[in-house]
């Protein structure tokens, strides 16, 4: 099946990174203004998954040298494993904490390990929409 | 010292060790490790003897579930003694002969594991405290039963009889959990001391008497007493070792111990004399007059067992008259049945496990145990005869052997029935000594039966299928340890009456304060002055003398009529009833219709929540606290109602599968207007991603076709769906009538200060709720996976197709 | 309004349930989709609606809509995400091993 889909094609590479820009800061804005894990993840995969549609695999993947499974896996450790970090510090399992500190660049910033929490959340459905968008796709 | 702790414990640590030392050192027999382990319970247990015997008990808790009322009390008394005693002291020796008995090809880790497991358990059951404890290990007993029995499961009768000894012992069980649930109901403790205690102003309480009887079905189903007694024959396909064991030493014997345990408990009841020594007095009577016509040594010996467990057992419900009678100089005499029973249960074990150890030694060397093909072994195997003839004698009541002296005992109890008119039944209470004479000389004759055509008669070699030979040494110790113990009980009886059976009495009877009164003194000559037991006993010996010598010409008569009628017929009869009805039930509902399990399910939604919506009439509807509708809203509202409802009219899928986009980004909407910005976002992007996963597939799915259904199952569909609908909304609305908690969310406005993040939705799911969202991820991680092997694992196995 | 969204959410559970009892193996899919739709909307009810404003302390309003609803229909949003694509492609890969879109017909087959 061929047509014709060179607007598709120009638009994509431009909207692909507007929509990359938006899913990181929906990711960081997460803690205090909507956005967070979830959706900065759902975020960034809806981009790649539009990478995909409209150019191949092979193309997108030569770009991209990932294994999405493994990112979800990473993600899931990352989940997990800051449960075990708080575990570490003698705190209840995933407790999370935050303090505000100064930088010097940002001025004060409020720093949470929640973040590390949220950036598994955000790779496991980045790993995994991919990997089912993908296992599909090249099933065909 | 030994914890009573330690001691349950231990054959559990060892079960979990001996398949690890059975793998790296093969060269030594792994039963001379496991031998270990209950002689040093045993010596262990020795030690506590002087001090119970003083009259001390111990106790501990362990909190295990203190909420539900449920610790891991242990608790050693005179009673729990003598049965640990039994269990290490006969598990010592069943291990000593397995070894000797058990070829090395057998899978002996196996072996030794389960049997293992069945000393902990069944020193657990002893020891326990606390009923739902007790009432674990029980089962455990039961399964380590059931796995042993099965252990040449290659058989089909072992797995025949594993099976039905496991249905009918774990049927009691059951019986006996509702009845302990039903004592917690009434006193309000699972503690069998504090029921003890606490049980006297609830013996008017409905359940008491329903309480009884389902411990009693659990003690009766254990320990084979008629009707339940069918499972003991069939478990004699368990190696000899695992029937001396349990089957007649001491997992039998639970049952005993539970009537012991608890007839401080129900004692005083009339129903428990009635059940306890009628069904005791029945199977004794029953147990004895198979065992005659049996011609297998081991099934004659599983007879034996039952009657012998019957005459227990009654002598127990006779020792229970002595609570029902209340404290008093009379009553006393009463207990000496208890006395009896207790003296008789441990005389029981030495000499039937001496006997089971000599059929397996004559099955071992001559390849049968078929009473028709043996004879004249006497000189063949004199040790063995020997043994034999020590077991059998005792057993059949005969100085001077223990049997002796415990079924003197017995009479001396029955007797007593003649002058009992507590409950009233004077003239009822002769057919006790009646019915125990008559038994006792069947006793007598399936006694002789084992030694004199066994050992006796004319020796066949060549219907034997090996050579005889007297046994190897190490397989004679067990069995003449017991023997040598069957004769120094008659010589030295009140060693065991002051040290074993004393303490176990004062356990038994709590409110009779005078120990001494309880123990009597036991000897073997009581005079010829009103020494009715004497006589009895030379009448059972004369009379069985001559049915023995006349047996070939009344044998025939367990042929005639309704000796034919059998129990076993029934239970296969119900077995394969229940069967053949479970697959009919379980076939019509399962009809591998998917349409169908959904039915069901919406089914009972509907029944049991709708139901009970009615019964309780839950039903409230206010609206006053309702948010104002806008226009904007009702066309949303209608937009997405529109579209569901077309979902199902349509033909086209992608047109259906837009519409559930619809639906999705109409909700997104719904999102922004309830004021909840995180959900819209989330909303619209797995809209997106889910429509086009739909398109993805879809693109290679069949277009809908139309549905083939019949019409009224169409129509039953669609009653279904509004009736669904239509509950959901009115149970949504009652909810939304009654406020019937408040709101918790206060607390989460508290979040800055909390988690340093300004979005509560956020800090809910990664701060307060973050186990529920890292489970979340992990399903989802999960649903990946399983989609990636879904399509992934397929194609492999299309690569192997190609190969072949 | 809560009313109106109650009475929406028992039409769609409706058209739901009649689509799982369907033996389409798409129409089912699709009931499922829907069924979620419908408890996304059913919890948000739950919590009672327009309430107040966001639930971002930003906000510096005096009450808030209740953010806990909000929360589960979070977490339940990306489950039914990830069932519905699992039984997306459940569907796809049993059309594609057997042929059949009909669960009724799917009764019995036998793969090897």
């Amino acid at each position: 099946m061929k047509t014709n889909d060179v607007i598709l094609r120009t638009v994509t590479k431009a909207v692909v990174f507007i929509i990359l820009t938006f899913g990181v800061e929906l990711f960081f804005a997460g803690h205090n203004s909507p956005g967070g894990g979830f959706i900065g993840g759902l975020v960034l995969s809806s981009a790649l998954v539009l990478l995909f549609l409209v150019h191949d695999i092979e193309t997108v993947q030569q770009g991209i040298p990932v294994d999405f499974k493994k990112v979800a896996a990473v993600g899931v450790i990352f989940a997990v494993g800051t449960g075990v970090g708080a575990v570490l510090f003698g705190a209840a399992f995933l407790t999370q904490t935050f303090g505000v500190f100064h930088l010097p660049v940002f001025g004060d910033t409020e720093l949470a390990t929640v973040v590390l929490f949220e950036v598994g959340v955000a790779l496991t459905v980045v790993g995994t929409v991919v990997t089912i968008i993908l296992s599909i796709s090249e099933d065909v | 010292m030994l914890t009573i702790l330690m001691a349950i414990l231990i054959p559990f640590i060892a079960a979990i060790l001996i398949p690890f030392i059975y793998k790296f050192i093969p060269r030594i027999n792994i039963g001379w490790f496991v031998l270990v382990v209950p002689i040093l319970l045993f010596i262990g247990l020795v030690r506590y003897v002087p001090s119970v015997a003083a009259g001390e008990t111990y106790i501990k808790t362990i909190s295990w579930i203190p909420s539900a009322g449920i610790n891991f009390t242990t608790y050693l008394d005179g009673l729990s003694l003598i049965f640990g005693l039994l269990i290490t002291g006969v598990g010592s020796l069943v291990i000593l002969y397995s070894i000797y008995y058990l070829s090395d090809r057998e899978s002996l880790g196996h072996f030794y594991v389960y049997l293992l497991l069945f000393m902990g358990a069944m020193l657990g059951v002893v020891f326990s405290d606390n009923m739902m404890v007790l009432y674990v290990f029980w089962e455990l007993t039961s399964i380590s039963s059931f796995l042993l029995i099965a252990f040449w499961y290659h058989r089909k009768q072992s797995r025949y009889g594993a099976q039905k000894s496991l249905l009918i012992t774990v049927t009691g069980g059951l019986a006996m959990l509702i009845g302990f649930v039903m004592l917690y109901a009434m006193t309000g403790t699972f503690s069998i001391r504090e029921n003890i205690a606490a049980i006297g102003d609830f013996t008017n309480h409905p359940l008491f008497v329903a309480a009884l009887v389902l411990v009693l079905l659990g003690a009766f189903t254990k320990s084979a007493q008629f009707p339940f007694h069918i499972w003991l024959p069939d478990a004699m396909e368990a190696p000899t070792p695992v029937s001396a064991y349990l089957h007649s030493a001491t997992m039998v014997k639970a049952g005993i111990y539970l009537v012991a345990r608890f007839t401080t408990i129900f004692g005083g009841e009339e129903v428990w004399f009635y059940a306890v020594s009628g069904i005791g007095l029945l199977t004794l009577f029953w147990g004895s007059l198979n065992a005659i016509r049996q011609t297998d040594l081991k099934a004659l010996l599983a007879y034996s067992t039952i009657s012998q467990l019957g005459l227990v057992m009654s002598l127990f419900g006779l020792g229970s008259v002595a609570l029902n009678a209340g404290v008093s100089s009379d009553s006393i005499l009463y207990t000496q049945a208890t006395f009896a029973a207790l003296f008789h249960l441990i005389n029981h074990s030495t000499f039937k496990g001496a006997l089971f150890m000599v059929v397996g030694i004559v099955d071992h060397n001559v390849g049968t145990r078929d009473v028709r093909r043996l004879g004249g072994l006497m000189s063949l195997m004199p040790v063995t005869f020997s043994i034999a003839l020590i077991g059998s004698f005792s057993m059949a009541g005969l100085p001077p052997f223990n049997g002796f002296l415990s079924k003197e005992m017995f009479f001396e109890a029955m007797l007593m029935m003649r002058d009992f008119d507590v409950l009233s039944i004077r003239s009822l209470g002769t057919i006790f000594p009646i019915v125990a004479w008559i038994a006792s000389i069947f006793t007598f004759v399936y006694s002789m039966i084992i030694v004199f055509q066994t050992f006796f008669g004319e020796h066949q070699p060549d219907r034997l299928d090996r050579k005889a030979h007297e046994a190897s040494k190490g397989m004679l110790i067990a069995p003449s340890v017991l023997a040598v113990l069957v004769v120094g009980i008659f010589f030295f009886p009140n060693i065991i009456g002051n040290y074993l059976l004393r303490p176990a009495m004062a356990a038994i009877y709590p409110t009779f304060l005078d120990v001494d009164q309880l123990t009597p003194h036991i000897s073997a000559w009581h005079g010829l002055k009103n020494n009715m037991p004497l006589l009895m006993t030379i009448g059972v010996v004369i009379i069985g003398f001559l049915l023995y010598i006349s047996l070939h010409r009344w044998r025939s008569l367990y042929s005639v009529g309704p000796m034919l009628w059998n129990l076993d017929t029934l239970y296969n009869w119900s077995l394969k009833q229940m069967e053949s009805s479970s697959t009919a039930i379980t076939n019509y509902y399962m009809s591998g219709h998917l349409r169908d399990y959904l039915t069901y399910i919406f089914g009972f939604f509907l029944f049991a929540v709708g139901g009970s919506l009615v019964l309780l009439g839950g039903f409230s509807f206010d609206v006053s606290n309702d948010a104002p509708i806008l226009i904007n809203e009702v066309i949303l509202v209608l937009v997405m109602a529109i579209a569901a409802v077309c979902i199902v009219f349509v033909p086209s899928r992608v047109t259906a599968i837009l519409l559930n986009g619809v639906l999705g980004y109409s909700i997104a909407l719904f999102f922004v207007i309830f004021r909840a910005p995180d959900l819209a976002l989330t909303q619209i992007v797995v809209e997106t991603v889910t429509t086009a996963l739909f398109l993805l597939c879809f693109y290679f799915l069949p277009e809908l076709k139309r549905e083939k259904s019949v019409r009224s199952s169409k129509i039953l569909n669609g009653i279904i769906a509004i009736s669904a609908g239509v509950l959901v909304t009115v149970i949504a609305l009652s909810v939304q009538g009654n406020k019937l908690f408040d709101s918790i969310s206060i607390y989460f406005e508290n979040a800055y200060e909390l988690t340093g993040g300004k979005n509560i939705v956020n800090t809910i799911l990664g701060d307060f709720r973050a186990f529920d969202t890292m489970l979340e991820v992990v399903v989802l991680f999960i649903a990946g996976i399983g989609v990636y092997t879904l399509i992934k694992l397929k194609a492999r196995k299309g690569e192997r197709d190609v190969e072949d | 309004m809560e009313t109106l969204i109650t009475i929406l959410v028992g039409i769609l559970v409706t058209v739901a349930v009649y689509l799982l009892l369907s033996r389409s193996l798409i129409r089912i899919i699709v009931g499922s989709a829907v069924l979620s739709h419908a408890v996304h909307l059913l919890l948000m009810v739950m919590g009672g609606l327009k309430k107040g404003s966001a639930p971002l302390l930003d906000e510096n309003a005096t009450s808030y809509t209740d953010p806990l609803p909000q929360a589960l229909i979070l977490t339940a949003i990306v489950i039914s995400f990830a069932v519905t694509a699992f039984l997306l492609v459940l569907g796809y890969r049993t059309y594609k091993e057997t042929g059949l879109d009909d669960s009724k017909e799917l009764r019995g087959f036998t793969d090897e």
